[in-house]
């Protein structure tokens, strides 16, 4: 019981991260309907910068933590949102219209860029980060074995909760979230009413870039490290999250990622955590098999 | 007026110089803020101490300064004024090689971008005037024509020279080697072709079936006695099983669903030869791999008891290179029924059943053509094909382990095919010829490589999507181009 | 032949809460143009989509008669209906393979015939004699109907470079090369020209005598319908409104009502 508990709170943490990113791919399908292959390297490009804010945050001698982490967040946020920007520009936007398959190619071959990018600029090896917030609140002990709630987990899913919160309200409420649904809608006939279906998609991209590099920082904090292959298998985790939740639905993305969190937790905890990854890769072979539209999607009707 | 007759062929722009300015400082900005953490501050593990920064600010700032010029002399050449992107491209490419740039990688991109950049100048000053307008669609006319009608003697030539390869002589082991290795993702993109490039389905996890055919040699030469010949067969029928097995749930999904769904196969098979101990070896790999042998004949100096070595046996002295030259051959023979077998079902019922389901599934469905088995034949295909190059490679090596089927094998199979152009067989040649050749002469590009690769998979997309070689030939011809059967 | 070719039956398909088709009955027979008409957002496409097993119905059943076999095509998979029950369709925005010459078009649909000439690929890989025949044949039968339309001197050339009013007679005879018994036309005469039109409208009257099938028509164009119909079915808001004869039809209120609007004293009809 006390390590079913334990696992829960540690599955929440990491699904909540999942989550972060998944959000990225769900809007970025929802709006052009292609899977931004690199979002994953985003990810990764924010851990790094985050890595990088905190490590000058100590050598400005900014000591009391909440800042420091606020000040991070933002940098980072904004940093990696350029990039998001930067991709979409340089390997989306000239394709489209093109075939099918060629903005997933390209976006493949962004994915690479990015990943040798950073081995080339910041190095191979993974990068510890020293310990920015330390300590645990005990829940309780029993035979032995004590449950804890860290202060970074709660940091991690309070964080989470508001910018699920926040990013439903600007896309349910905002003119820029009714431009958004329109470009999912038709793309043409948003254009044609005077949307800027450039500055939309763009806008997409930023948001989606600057909530990865949320989830960079946290996964930085919470696991002490990263390095320029991180983002693969969690981009990867990430999309299968927001397939599983129902592309195209934020709520969708959260629960999504939320149960990958729970299933990779739990697979590693009580079976074999070398199986783990392939019991994710599983459940999104399953879900697109007898589920193609996710548990939150709306159902796709093919026009002939 | 003057202006207006000068230029039927190109209209000119009048450049807008503060606007183009301008510009160009936003795009400086961008780069700057692209660069400024990731290459700016390089974090440096220095033990006790923790990370600290080696800092490259430097070389983020000379880049920006790169950048900006070339983003105005593009301007520049896009808005019809040649005579600054020549002089720009002239200034970078002098700047790169007179001045000291704090890394050689600077160096290097600096001089390309020059000279990309008195390329694109010479081309709109060409255009420019209605003369060289024409000269310009003339010679790229031409060319057209010229290499199409060249395009069956370039291959027969490419063939004649692999041939004979092995006997020139500068053909020593290094050059073997990497004949072998081009021959061998030849065969891999001619083998992703088929499910790429005529069924339409993008495959992200083809190494996986590399994989699977490879440690099937590996095991049951070294567990079980097999040898090369007789494993062969056993690999690539074991691999199109893999294939089917692995596609007949997933093949219904559509077309990024499936490229995520078998590139999660691939991990899956990667982690499971990772993990499977017992049967793989796991993370250490299976070693002593026997090679292939000719007819019982190994290539070694002194053979077991019972066996003459190939050297003996045909009474040559011995030599390491014995060895290379034969296997040299088994993969080009290999490859080369690859190529004769994908011709051959092009211009069947099945192949050109294949091309119409990357043209249109809806459509294919509505003629009565079941998709499933369909495209199910097109992955076992690849999947066979893939066994036999895992097979070869296996035996190669004569050592395997998981770190060769990573994904990025499965990217560089692909980007060989979408290069070459999706579909063509010569494309994929040449890709491969490209993409691996080349980079392997210059072992200085070693690290940069991947980065090379990530982007010219980008810029192909961009600017080429049909590949190098986008002309398809139909597989049947009511009129015959030149007096060919009907 | 007193058995219809296909007989649909209270024919229901609903989009989530949307009624597309709502309790649609008709027959259409052999050697007979039937056409159905209705205003834009009538239901006639996915009545399509149904017979030809791109949507499952909701409710309802269509049975295919021929040679005494009845072929129930709501339980059919979208490729043995075309393949086995022989009904054959084009698009309303034309789908041809654009990439592959007008002959290619031609010979992929007679696929299912070559496939077991070639021993399912083995025999064929091998050049065997029987495949050598039936690609010969094959061959015949694309020439025969690209003489038929017109398209002789292009058959080398790419479908998808070829003028609409082309691509959408290439549509036509694509579908025929499958043999149907039942060909399923969705709006063949949109975006055509008055004299392509005119050819269209010839074709289909030929189709019809020679090759002794049924044709099932959707039509925007009133006089296409109106001269070369030999059996019309209204559809307004996924109901049936009116069947019959064109001049039956022409005669029908409900038919006035729903193409020119509801009258003063008419009630309102539906939500």
């Amino acid at each position: 019981m006390e390590y079913f508990l334990q696992q829960l709170i540690n599955a929440v943490t990491l699904g909540a991260i999942y989550g972060l990113i998944a959000i990225g791919y769900t809007m970025v399908y929802g709006i052009i309907g292609m899977i931004n292959f690199a979002h994953g390297d985003i990810f990764m490009v924010g851990s790094f910068i985050a890595l990088i804010g905190f490590i000058i945050c100590v050598m400005l001698g900014i000591g009391w933590v909440p800042l420091a982490i606020l000040l991070v967040l933002l940098l980072a946020m904004a940093f990696t949102a350029v990039y998001g920007w930067a991709v979409e520009r340089l390997a989306y936007r000239p394709l489209r219209g093109s075939f099918r398959l060629a903005p997933l190619i390209s976006a493949i071959g962004m994915s690479i860029v990015l990943q040798n990018f950073v081995q080339l600029s910041q190095g191979a090896r993974p990068k510890p980060n020293k310990e920015v917030i330390t300590g645990a609140i005990q829940l309780y002990e029993a035979n032995g074995f004590a449950v804890n709630l860290s202060y970074i987990q709660i940091i991690i899913v309070i964080v989470t909760l508001v910018l699920m919160t926040g990013f439903t309200l600007l896309i349910t409420r905002t003119a820029l979230g009714r431009q958004q649904r329109a470009c999912e809608q038709d793309m043409k006939m948003a254009s044609l009413l005077g949307v800027d279906v450039n500055r939309t998609v763009s806008l997409t991209f930023v948001m989606g870039a600057a909530l990865a590099a949320v989830a960079g920082m946290m996964f930085l904090l919470y696991y002490g490290l990263t390095d320029f292959f991180v983002g693969f298998l969690a981009g990867i985790k990430a999309f299968t999250a927001a397939v599983l939740g129902g592309i195209g639905s934020l709520p969708g993305a959260m629960l999504g990622g939320l149960l990958i969190g729970l299933i990779e937790v739990f697979w590693a905890g009580y079976f074999s955590s070398e199986y783990k990854d392939v019991a994710a890769f599983s459940v999104l072979v399953l879900v697109l098999i007898f589920r193609p539209t996710g548990l939150l999607g709306k159902p796709e009707i093919e026009k002939v | 007026m003057a202006i207006a007759t000068a230029d039927r062929a190109r209209p000119h722009v009048s450049l807008d110089w503060p606007a183009a300015l301008k510009d160009a400082g936003v795009t400086a900005l961008l780069a700057a803020a692209l660069g400024i953490f990731i290459v700016g501050f390089r974090t440096v593990d220095r033990g006790v101490a923790g990370l600290q920064f080696d800092y490259q600010v430097v070389d983020v700032v000379v880049a920006c300064v790169v950048i900006f010029f070339g983003r105005l002399a593009l301007t520049a050449a896009a808005g019809g004024q040649p005579v600054p992107a020549l002089l720009i491209g002239a200034g970078l490419l002098a700047a790169a090689q007179g001045l000291k740039l704090p890394s050689d990688f600077l160096t290097v991109v600096t001089s390309l971008i020059g000279v990309a950049l008195v390329l694109r100048g010479l081309w709109s000053w060409l255009r420019r005037s209605e003369a060289g307008a024409r000269i310009v669609a003339d010679a790229s006319e031409q060319f057209g024509t010229v290499t199409r009608q060249a395009f069956p003697w370039l291959g027969a030539g490419l063939l004649a020279f692999a041939v004979v390869l092995p006997f020139l002589p500068f053909a020593d082991q290094k050059v073997m080697d990497l004949g072998i290795l081009i021959l061998t993702y030849v065969m891999l993109g001619w083998g992703l072709n088929i499910v790429v490039g005529l069924a339409g389905l993008l495959d992200l996890g083809y190494v996986a079936f590399y994989a699977v055919g490879a440690y099937a040699y590996a095991i049951l030469a070294t567990q079980h006695g097999w040898s090369f010949w007789a494993a062969l067969p056993a690999a690539g029928i074991l691999a199109a099983m893999f294939g089917v097995l692995l596609g007949f749930p997933v093949l219904r999904l559509r077309g990024d669903y499936l490229a995520i769904v078998t590139l999660g196969f691939g991990e899956i098979v990667r982690i499971v030869l990772l993990n499977w101990v017992d049967l793989t070896e796991g993370p250490a790999g299976i070693g002593n791999i026997p090679s292939a042998q000719i007819l019982g004949h190994p290539f070694t100096p002194n053979a077991p008891e019972g066996k003459t070595p190939f050297h003996e046996w045909l009474g040559l002295e011995f030599s390491a290179n014995h060895r290379l030259i034969f296997l040299y051959f088994i993969i080009l023979v290999l490859a080369l029924i690859t190529n004769a077998v994908t011709v051959r079902l092009r211009r069947l019922p099945i192949g050109r059943a294949w091309e119409a389901l990357r043209e249109d599934e809806v459509a294919c469905q509505a003629l009565g053509i079941n998709p499933t088995n369909t495209k199910l034949t097109a992955f076992a295909m690849g999947a066979m094909f893939a066994g036999f190059a895992g097979t070869f490679f296996a035996a190669k090596q004569r050592f395997i382990s998981p770190e060769s089927f990573v994904f990025i094998e499965s990217a560089i199979i692909l980007s060989i095919v979408v290069l070459g152009g999706m579909g063509s067989q010569m494309g994929v040649v040449l890709a491969a010829i490209l993409l691996i050749g080349l980079p392997e002469w210059f072992r200085d590009l070693g690290q940069y490589r991947m980065l090379a690769f990530g982007l010219a998979m980008v810029l192909i997309m961009v600017f080429k999507p049909k590949g190098l070689v986008a002309h398809r030939d139909p597989t049947i011809h009511l009129h015959p181009p030149n007096g060919r059967r009907p | 032949m007193n058995q219809p070719l296909i007989q649909v039956d209270h024919l229901t398909m609903r989009f989530g809460g949307l009624v597309a088709v709502d309790d649609v009955s008709f027959a259409a027979s052999h050697r007979q143009i039937t056409a159905i008409i209705g205003p834009n957002g009538a239901g006639k496409t996915t009545v399509f989509n149904c017979i030809t097993g791109f949507y499952r119905p909701t409710v309802g059943r269509l049975a295919l008669h021929h040679d005494g076999r009845e072929y129930l095509l709501e339980r059919m998979a979208g490729h043995h209906i075309a393949g086995r029950a022989r009904v054959a369709r084009t698009f309303q925005n034309i789908r041809l393979f654009p990439g592959m010459s007008v002959l290619e078009n031609l010979l992929v649909a007679q696929h299912n015939r070559l496939m077991l000439a070639s021993g399912y690929t083995f025999l064929g890989i091998f050049g065997a004699a029987s495949y050598r025949h039936a690609e010969a044949r094959a061959l015949d039968k694309a020439r025969a109907w690209l003489d038929r339309i017109g398209l002789t001197p292009h058959a080398d050339r790419q479908a998808g470079e070829l003028p609409y009013g082309l691509q959408r007679r290439l549509e036509i005879a694509r579908a025929m090369c499958t043999d149907p018994l039942l060909l399923c036309l969705d709006e063949p005469a949109a975006g055509l020209n008055p004299r392509e039109s005119a050819e269209l409208n010839q074709l289909l009257v030929s189709v019809r005598e020679t090759e002794r099938i049924g044709v099932l028509l959707i039509e925007h164009d009133m006089s296409v319908v109106m001269a070369i119909s030999d059996h019309i079915i209204v559809l307004d808001y996924g109901r049936k409104i009116a069947d019959g004869t064109p001049a039956q039809v022409r005669a029908d209120p409900a038919v006035i009502r729903a193409y020119l609007g509801e009258v003063e004293e008419g009630e309102a009809s539906h939500g």
